[in-house]
């Protein structure tokens, strides 16, 4: 049933993937991240229009599945506009949107628990809207919530295997091809399992020293 | 237009049976295997803490979809042969009862320790302590985040298309292969169903809470 040498030839291929699966991951992060703090201050907007809208849009994307949120940019998009992407980046901006919506409920957690002072210490200083966010909200707010937003790049992580649906090639879909070949899918999806719980492990322990040193962690 | 989507409608109500009847077979594993390690890790028993955390970080390590895969491909190899319909349960209700468990093990130990002390101070058994006083209290915390839980198992299920299950996206797919054009409203019709769906589970879950939290 198990053949070590098989399982050795296949581990070396699919580790070669890796890297592909850690990039969509890291993009769809970024992303997630950049998109998730526009969301968190869009919801605390001034307009209550610009908050209504904002948190609809956000509630509808984290109550459908990313598969689905995926076919969608993938195949439908481009027959409703001109613009046609590759299947790397519509997983990453597929991904990246998804988890964006997580990522501002994290940012609402850490901007909720700054003390009011500070945003009236900002009025009473005259200082603008812009250098209230990025001179004193957001340098206080994030360090707290930088270990759960670590927890979020491991959860894009392990999704990563959604993007073989859009014909991405990452670990699963690289496992699927090499049994299509050998006709032997124990020894391929054994490995590509315990390459994502080794990975998803090692990096849930880099978070857990993020947490220790960033201390206090404000309830989610 | 209308007429169409009145075509499509039984093939996407039949998938979408097949998705509410997953989302609650694999609601059942979840919910017990959530109790059952939640629980255990806090036990006073040391291999059955072990036993409890093992699962739980194993299986929030794992990949859902690889999982799945695993279950449903690998498995009938070492000698386990099992249908689509209960590949899919155990390997969604496995995964998500993992992160249920951490919900069950901090809504326990959420509970303020005078309430440990009054149950002890009335000579309950630490059976009748769990059932009558801690567990009730705690249900009452547990319940929005199994509220999100539920939500993400609802979205895990759109998973079964790949081990070719005929659920609500596996059926949008085969109609779109029918109605090519029609593409962006099948897929948009698609997420409409979902969100329906997730808005099915969140009723209920805030009609509860609101009705347990009644007596603050």
């Amino acid at each position: 049933m198990w053949s070590w040498d098989y399982a050795m030839d296949v581990s070396v291929i699919l580790l070669r993937a890796l890297p592909a699966a850690l990039l969509a991951a890291a993009c769809g992060f970024v992303i997630a991240s950049t998109v998730g703090l526009l969301i968190a201050a869009l919801i605390r907007s001034r307009f209550a229009s610009v908050r209504r809208v904002a948190s609809s849009v956000a509630h509808f994307i984290r109550s459908t599945p990313l598969l689905v949120q995926l076919f969608f940019l993938y195949y439908s998009l481009p027959m409703l506009v001109p613009v046609s992407m590759t299947a790397f980046w519509t997983g990453a901006i597929g991904l990246g949107l998804h988890y964006s919506t997580y990522m501002s409920e994290v940012y609402r957690s850490g901007i909720d628990a700054l003390p009011k002072g500070q945003w009236e210490a900002a009025t009473a200083l005259n200082l603008s809207k812009r250098r209230t966010w990025f001179s004193i909200v957001l340098p206080q707010a994030i360090p707290p919530v930088l270990p759960i937003m670590g927890n979020y790049l491991i959860v894009i992580f392990k999704e990563t295997p959604t993007l073989s649906a859009i014909t991405y090639v990452e670990l699963l879909l690289r496992a699927k091809n090499e049994a299509s070949v050998t006709y032997r899918v124990f020894e391929p999806f054994t490995i590509v399992g315990i390459i994502f719980i080794v990975c998803s492990l090692m990096m849930s322990l880099l978070v857990a020293r993020l947490e220790k040193r960033w201390g206090r962690r404000p309830s989610a | 237009m209308i007429q169409v989507i009145g075509q499509w409608l039984p093939y996407l109500m039949q998938g979408a049976w097949v998705t509410v009847k997953i989302t609650l077979l694999s609601g059942v594993v979840a919910m017990l295997f959530a109790m059952l390690s939640g629980l255990g890790k806090l036990s006073s028993l040391t291999p059955v803490r072990w036993l409890a955390s093992g699962y739980i970080e194993l299986f929030r390590a794992a990949s859902l979809l690889v999982l799945l895969f695993w279950v449903y491909f690998a498995l009938p190899i070492a000698g386990l042969e099992l249908s689509k319909t209960w590949s899919a349960v155990l390997a969604i209700g496995l995964n998500i009862g993992a992160y249920g468990g951490e919900i069950v093990r901090s809504a326990i130990q959420a509970i303020p320790k005078g309430q440990y002390e009054a149950s002890i101070a009335l000579n309950l058994s630490p059976l009748t302590r769990m059932r009558s006083v801690i567990l009730p209290q705690a249900i009452v915390r547990m319940l929005p985040p199994m509220g999100n839980l539920w939500i993400e198992m609802l979205k895990a299920t759109s998973l079964v298309y790949f081990i070719t299950m005929a659920d609500l996206t596996y059926e949008a797919m085969i109609l779109r292969n029918n109605y090519y054009t029609d593409t962006p409203i099948i897929f948009g019709l698609l997420l409409l169903i979902y969100y329906v769906l997730a808005s099915c589970i969140a009723a209920p879950v805030k009609w509860l809470e609101r009705k347990l939290t009644a007596w603050r």
